[in-house]
């Protein structure tokens, strides 16, 4: 990529429901060298915090946005070569000119990024916090759909349906004029289910991650104690400004009903949950465990945490605990699939699905390497993202990098849930009310006699693509296990 | 059910209302003893009187003012343009008076103007116009363009029951060469619903008057695509959920109407189309109206300028083969 040319370079895509995205560095300054695919800035979205490589070699000759600033995605946001670039050889054009001569390449880069927004619009951002460092996959793809795309018309209905159903365009074969993919080509495709591996989901499960970064996740919590990450970016929970990307059609309102707004939020949602059933083979399994212990301590430990720390050791807090040490024995079930090889981890990043207070969204932040922490600390850490979550305090990088979640519907007095697995962890707990209930129990002398027991059921819903019934079966006795026999000394 | 014509329609719903309704009454330039220049008053002076089937002079201005001011007064007019056309002489007591007074004043005008309009038969300039989208871009007035006889008396007892004025096109061409089974009873069309006159999946036309059977006929020649036909039946108000529900289904559009093309109630169809549909589009709107041309008396030119089926049946390859 010669310097001469005027590159842009584009806030990013960062998935279907991300229309925005804020600058939280910039890597390099203006005047600077930078070689394609070298990272060059530091952008935060509400679903993801990554890296920007940069598009071409050359000079950073411009940078329009600064840093703290959020912009729409598409947005220009700087420029290598052109203005500043070697002269070669006529010296006709001097730098303040630059821009103009240059006018042709901008809109066909401008048109590429559309293009490969509308295309493979996930692809872009949900590889590159691990990826962007590996030139292949991204840059040949993007280029493929740029070229593509630029040759034949990819129409506003085409484009909906592709980004929807997350195909890629250029996978379908066109009937229309000139080759173009028309409404019924794209929707024969996706009836014919012939997309699924090529197109349809290449961020939840990236392509095999080559060697160089095995764990790419262990090094992501080390970078991050936020130099620069923490004061600027929003909280990621909610986004109103941004107008909401292309989504289904407009509905017109029956008499009795009411249309509101769908926030970034719920379309995130909505996005994650769709996609997370195709993904994973959901299986739960679900078992009852007697929290007589957990209940005795609690009492106990309750007045010391609250005056002393003031926070409040909840059943969670107990069920995270000893979900961490039993997890330490399943490290399948703290895994993931990536392309055709499994992820294991030597830590434990535990999400907590948190609902906010408006009713209306849900937000999992993210404990990070919990696996160092003892009941206090976990008591801690949960009151405090929980309620960061809440006061949307949030920042990207927190709810992002888990390997297992704990989802608690058990609030409401409910006493069975199959959840959504987050992708792309392997696993999700579902805690349940704690409710008295006759047992059978032994007596001291091995009689069977009836008592009253706090019982709590706990499902554990896994993708049963990675783990094994039997597995997730010993998974919840060894955890009913260690919340039964609680050993207060150890913890 | 008889079978009627377009015209024998027109007739049936003007009698069954000027019959259940004293205050509704006839005026127009030689609707009286002559019938009508179409006949759709024949006999009607026999049966109703001279009061109520009124001869008025050569002076469009004098009838709609006649109308509005009777209108405000209670009763239930209908006048009849003898070519819509004409209707130019009138602007200003239907513009400045009849569709401002209920805003100005609060008083209903309850009037309605019959409206024998379009071309195909070498009227010329002054007797082949479509002048629906000069009123349809006036607040107040309504316009209803029916295209089968049993619209044609329903939507003209909707008319004359309306309390606003309300001007009625009907296609000249239509008259005597379209025939159905019309309802003996009473009915009223809603002013404001279209009418799918065919379903299909590929392409939507949307169209209304005469333009309708152009569309129908033109489908008929495509064997491998399927082709929805909406019949807007009123242009304003017009029908728009109907319009946006057959686009979403079939994402390419063909807006068809014989008035001319520039400013053509079509383009108002299509730039809504594009402001409320756009994601739904698989193709560019396409538009088939006559050129901005007056039409001509000579026979072949008129069929050059009015949109023929065979021009349809073009526009729809071209759209089907986008």
């Amino acid at each position: 990529m010669a310097t001469e040319t005027a590159v842009d370079v584009v806030m990013p895509q960062m998935g279907v429901s991300v229309s925005e995205g804020t600058i939280t560095k910039w890597l390099k300054q203006k005047g600077e060298q930078v070689e394609a695919d070298e990272p060059l800035l530091e952008i935060s979205t509400d679903k993801v915090d990554t890296e920007v490589p940069a598009p071409a070699s050359g000079t950073l000759t411009e940078i329009l946005v600064q840093e703290g600033e959020t912009v729409d995605v598409g947005t220009k946001l700087g420029q290598i070569g052109g203005g500043a670039a070697a002269p070669s050889g006529d010296g006709a054009a001097p730098e303040p000119q630059a821009p103009q001569p240059q006018a042709p390449p901008e809109p066909a880069t401008q048109a590429a990024a559309d293009a490969s927004m509308a295309a493979a619009s996930e692809g872009v951002g949900d590889v590159a916090p691990s990826e962007q460092a590996e030139p292949e996959p991204e840059p040949g793809r993007a280029a493929a759909a740029a070229t593509s795309n630029g040759k034949t018309f990819v129409s506003p209905v085409v484009a909906r349906i592709a980004s929807e159903h997350g195909v890629d365009p250029n996978q379908v074969e066109g009937t229309g004029r000139g080759g173009r993919v028309t409404k019924k080509d794209i929707l024969n495709y996706i009836e014919s289910g012939t997309q699924a591996p090529p197109a349809a989901e290449p961020q939840p499960a990236p392509a095999p991650t080559p060697e160089p970064a095995p764990q790419p996740q262990a090094q992501a919590p080390p970078p991050q104690p936020e130099p620069a990450a923490a004061p600027a970016p929003p909280p990621p929970a909610e986004k109103p400004a941004a107008p909401p990307p292309p989504a289904a059609a407009p509905a017109h309102v029956q008499t009795g009903e009411q249309l509101e707004p769908m926030t970034a939020m719920r379309r995130g949602i909505a996005e994650h949950m769709r996609r997370s059933l195709d993904t994973a083979a959901h299986v739960t399994s679900a078992i009852e465990v007697d929290m007589s212990k957990v209940v005795e301590i609690r009492k106990k430990l309750k007045s010391e945490y609250e005056s002393a720390y003031g926070v409040n050791p909840t059943y969670l807090v107990f069920v995270a605990r000893a979900v961490v040490d039993t997890l330490r024995d399943y490290p399948w079930i703290n895994g993931e699939i990536r392309g055709d090889k499994i992820v294991t981890r030597n830590y434990v990043n535990l999400g907590f699905a948190v609902e906010l207070q408006d009713g209306k969204g849900l937000i999992v932040p993210v404990l990070k390497n919990v696996e160092t922490l003892n009941l206090l600390g976990i008591a801690k850490g949960v009151t405090d993202i929980a309620q960061r979550a809440r006061d949307k305090k949030l920042i990207p990088d927190e709810v992002q990098g888990g390997t297992f979640t704990i989802t608690n519907p058990g609030g409401y007095g409910t006493f069975h849930g199959t959840p959504v697995i987050s992708q792309p962890q392997a696993a999700i707990l579902g805690t349940y009310a704690v409710v008295k209930r006759p047992w059978v129990v032994q007596d001291e002398v091995g009689n069977d006699v009836i008592a009253i027991r706090p019982i709590m059921n706990l499902t554990l819903t896994y993708d049963h693509r990675l783990v094994d019934g039997a597995l997730a079966g010993r998974f919840l006795r060894d955890l009913r296990h260690r919340l039964e026999t609680w050993d207060e000394s150890a913890y | 059910m008889a079978e009627l014509t377009y015209l024998q329609a027109i007739s049936d719903g003007l009698r069954t209302e000027m019959r259940r309704d004293k205050r509704v009454f006839v005026i127009g330039e030689d609707v009286g003893v002559y019938g009508g220049a179409f006949k759709v008053t024949l006999g009607f002076q026999e049966e109703f009187g001279h009061w109520r089937v009124i001869d008025a002079p050569l002076a469009e201005t004098a009838i709609v003012g006649a109308c509005t001011g009777a209108a405000i007064m209670g009763m239930r007019p209908v006048a009849e343009m003898q070519f819509a056309d004409f209707i130019s002489c009138a602007w200003d007591q239907l513009v400045t008076v009849a569709a401002k007074q209920r805003w100005r004043a609060g008083t209903p005008v309850p009037m309605v103007v019959r409206l024998p309009s379009g071309g195909g038969f070498s009227g010329g300039p002054f007797h082949s116009q479509n002048p629906e989208s000069s009123f349809a871009h006036i607040p107040g007035l309504k316009c209803v363009c029916p295209a089968t006889p049993e619209d044609a008396k329903g939507l003209l007892i909707s008319a004359i029951e309306d309390p606003n004025p309300v001007l009625y096109f009907e296609h000249k061409h239509l008259y005597r060469r379209i025939k159905a089974e019309v309802p003996e009873e009473r009915y009223t069309v809603p002013i404001g619903k279209a009418r799918v006159h065919q379903e299909g999946e590929d392409i939507s036309v949307i169209t209304w008057g005469a333009m309708v059977y152009t569309a129908e006929e033109a489908a008929k020649q495509l064997d491998d695509v399927s082709v929805e036909i909406v019949d807007l039946r009123t242009v304003m108000p017009w029908d728009k959920a109907a319009v946006l529900e057959s686009v979403r289904k079939t994402s390419k559009v063909l807006v068809l109407h014989e008035d001319t093309r520039t400013g053509g109630f079509g383009a108002e169809i299509a730039a809504t189309i594009a402001e409320e549909a756009f994601e739904d589009l698989d193709a560019p709107v396409k538009r088939i109206a006559a050129p901005d041309t007056p039409l001509p008396f000579s026979p072949p030119l008129e069929k050059a300028l009015i949109p023929q089926v065979d021009d349809v049946v073009a526009g729809l390859r071209d759209l089907a083969e986008h």
